[in-house]
């Protein structure tokens, strides 16, 4: 009998994946349902004994299986999309049915596990510090270090926390992982439980993403025995994106308001409910198990460039012909990414703006695209990885429009504890929205007579406008508690060093589209 | 005892052994209720021996709790920048003129659709590479 493998990720189900394996089955075949291989554009995809089909459609069912239709690309594993990639953490990504504890096992699966328990405490935090691997959240902190902070830290109970709140858009790497592989995620805490003394794990998932809650809590379950005396536990965020900020979250999972902590303290020593924590993102724990495999730290160490060693985990969105999840070894060019894998843009018409790292990340021109993927490059450039999303627009966005959103967005998601970006993300929207007005007159009461104070001239410029929002973003980078206020700067100020008409010129000669 | 109260005294005790149980309980009772009210902040202030001003605080934090049901069918879109970039702000007008009052478009930040958007969710149900005409259907639909 033939076997038809289908995905069963968010994205694949969204696309009509359920109905294709229904379909599939009315004919007879046994479906299997798998994890994706991130070929988006291609979802939902069909496997037939290692060859694909895709997208697919439920009309196009008997021309596949007869072996006739259109939609084949051959081998998958040979598609440029998939050979040019270096998997690590995605190594299973499309070949393995997501709970299935056999296939796990089978393709390498626990045995990070089994051998951490071996070398103890000490030679895992050792392994995980040679390997170079930094946090894949946004920050970049090594992974190592962290973990030895938690590891010293005198406490009774300690703490794994997952950060699974990936509310960048542009971003769905953790969301994969966690639908495509989440018995990964579970070993890696369950590693760096061993590691640092912890007993207790929590991830802390956005309630976005029911598709992973439900498969996630399913594996929990399943694993449980095997992980053993540690425990994980599924906490359901409730829709703020400051959450996915480590302190944040931190609350949010003790049940306060999601109000970001100043730090120091540093979570590493008082965590959650003040206990010594390990906060990590999804993708650095799911990289673990890898690490502490045989000969896995010196293998990771070998990729990658510079400080940035390994390989990451890149999602190439927005409009883009080919997009998807990319893992690669650090050190690739913007270009690359943009042009030779992922197509240019969908539409076809020409890149305008390129956003890396989410919505608090820069907007890059194609002039910057010969940058290479490298934590301390992005950061040279005044921009940032972050999550590793990268967002493609063509040139039919308005980039002033897109710098009124962040500023827009970072007030609606701002958590209310600082002030520059509670308050300076609402000026933000104002400036903008003058700017784009062509200045500012003075108003009925500015010209009072009784306001002696008041300058009574014509007003403000564009340019002083500008001048302003230039110094509004500089407080707010400065002065903002975390990195939501801290980084809602960069689209702004990127967006109006290389796109300036976006903001004065054809605002003024066009109404302005609204903004959202 | 009034059924709610009864109702919101199991989920407090189902929970109350948990490390830091109040989302799991808020999450709980909105799925019950369609929303967290005042009475119902008041019951679980009660039940965790907080202030209601604290339980109110966290209640009115969250995008995701209402403080009052709404039993019209929600279809939430994403307008995040990906999805924009995809052109979810040209179809955004005929969704809501399709959705008049009997359907509420809520916006999201982010399904992690971002490479096919735009995306929608009604329930459990995404939807992903919509156009006019699918948006629009979907939303009918819900």
């Amino acid at each position: 009998m033939t076997i038809v493998r289908i995905s069963d990720d968010a994205l694949a189900r969204a696309l009509g994946a359920d109905e294709l394996a229904a379909a599939f089955a009315n004919k007879g075949a046994t479906v299997e349902r798998v994890s994706s291989w991130g070929m988006h554009w291609l979802e939902p995809l069909v496997e037939i004994e290692g060859k694909g089909f895709g997208p697919a459609t439920v009309d196009e069912v008997d021309a596949i299986l007869a072996g006739s239709s259109e939609k084949a690309i051959g081998v998958i594993e040979q598609h440029p999309f998939i050979a040019r990639q270096q998997r690590l953490t995605f190594a299973r990504a499309g070949k393995t049915r997501p709970l299935s504890l056999e296939d796990y096992e089978n393709t390498g699966g626990w045995a990070g596990l089994r051998r951490a328990r071996q070398i103890g405490s000490e030679a895992i935090v050792e392994e995980v510090t040679q390997s170079g691997l930094r946090g894949r959240g946004g920050a970049g902190f090594p992974a190592g270090i962290k973990w030895r902070t938690v590891m010293n830290a005198p406490g009774e109970q300690k703490y794994i926390v997952c950060n699974a709140d990936e509310g960048d858009s542009g971003t769905f790497a953790d969301r994969m992982l966690i639908e495509g592989d989440p018995y990964a995620l579970i070993e890696g805490m369950a590693i760096a439980g061993e590691a640092v003394g912890a007993t207790r794990g929590y991830v802390y998932l956005r309630s976005e993403y029911p598709d992973a809650i439900r498969k996630l809590a399913a594996a929990i379950e399943r694993s449980a025995a095997i992980v053993a005396p540690f425990v994980v536990e599924v906490r359901v965020g409730a829709g703020a994106y400051v959450c996915g900020e480590e302190t944040s979250l931190l609350n949010s999972l003790e049940g306060k308001r999601g109000e970001v902590r100043a730090k120091p303290p540093l979570p590493a020593l008082e965590g959650f409910l003040g206990r010594p924590t390990v906060v990590n993102n999804v993708l650095t724990l799911a990289a673990v198990p890898h690490i502490l495999a045989e000969g896995g730290a010196g293998a990771y160490e070998q990729l990658g460039m510079a400080r940035s060693k390994g390989t990451m985990p890149i999602q190439l969105a927005g409009n883009i012909k080919y997009g998807g999840l990319f893992e690669t070894a650090f050190g690739i060019t913007l270009r690359e990414l943009v042009h030779e894998i992922g197509g240019g843009t969908e539409s076809g018409r020409p890149v305008k703006a390129v956003q890396v790292g989410g919505p608090l990340g820069a907007y890059l021109h194609p002039d910057e695209f010969d940058i290479a993927f490298d934590y301390e490059a992005y950061t040279a450039a005044d921009a940032l990885i972050g999550h590793g999303g990268i967002t493609v627009f063509d040139d039919t966005a308005d980039m002033g429009a897109m710098a009124r959103f962040a500023m827009e967005f970072c007030a609606a998601e701002s958590c209310g504890k600082c002030t520059p970006c509670r308050i300076g993300a609402v000026r933000g929207v104002e400036v903008i929205d003058r700017i784009r007005a062509g200045g500012r007159k003075r108003d009925v009461i500015e010209l009072a007579p009784v306001m002696h104070n008041a300058p009574k001239d014509e007003g403000r410029l564009p340019e002083q406008e500008i001048a302003l929002l230039t110094d509004l973003c500089e407080t707010m980078k400065f002065g903002s508690l975390c990195a939501l206020g801290g980084f809602t700067p960069y689209p702004v100020m990127s967006a109006l060093k290389h796109w300036p008409e976006d903001f004065t010129g054809k605002a003024v000669a066009r109404t302005p589209e609204p903004a959202e | 005892m009034s059924a709610k109260e009864q109702r919101i005294g199991e989920i407090i005790a189902e929970h109350h052994g948990r490390e830091g149980p109040l989302l799991p309980i808020l999450h709980d009772v909105q799925h019950e209720f369609g929303c967290v009210d005042a009475e119902s902040e008041a019951l679980i202030a009660k039940g965790l021996n907080l202030s209601r001003a604290d339980v109110h605080g966290v209640v009115s934090f969250y995008h995701d709790f209402r403080p009052q049901a709404d039993s019209r069918p929600v279809v939430q879109v994403c307008r995040a920048e990906a999805c924009k970039a995809r052109g979810v702000e040209r179809i955004i007008g005929a969704a809501e003129k399709a959705a008049g009052t009997r359907v509420r478009v809520s916006t999201v930040y982010c399904l992690g659709l971002c490479s096919a958007g735009p995306a929608a969710r009604v329930g459990d149900r995404l939807h992903a590479r919509l156009d006019e005409t699918s948006l629009v259907k979907v939303i009918e639909n819900a």
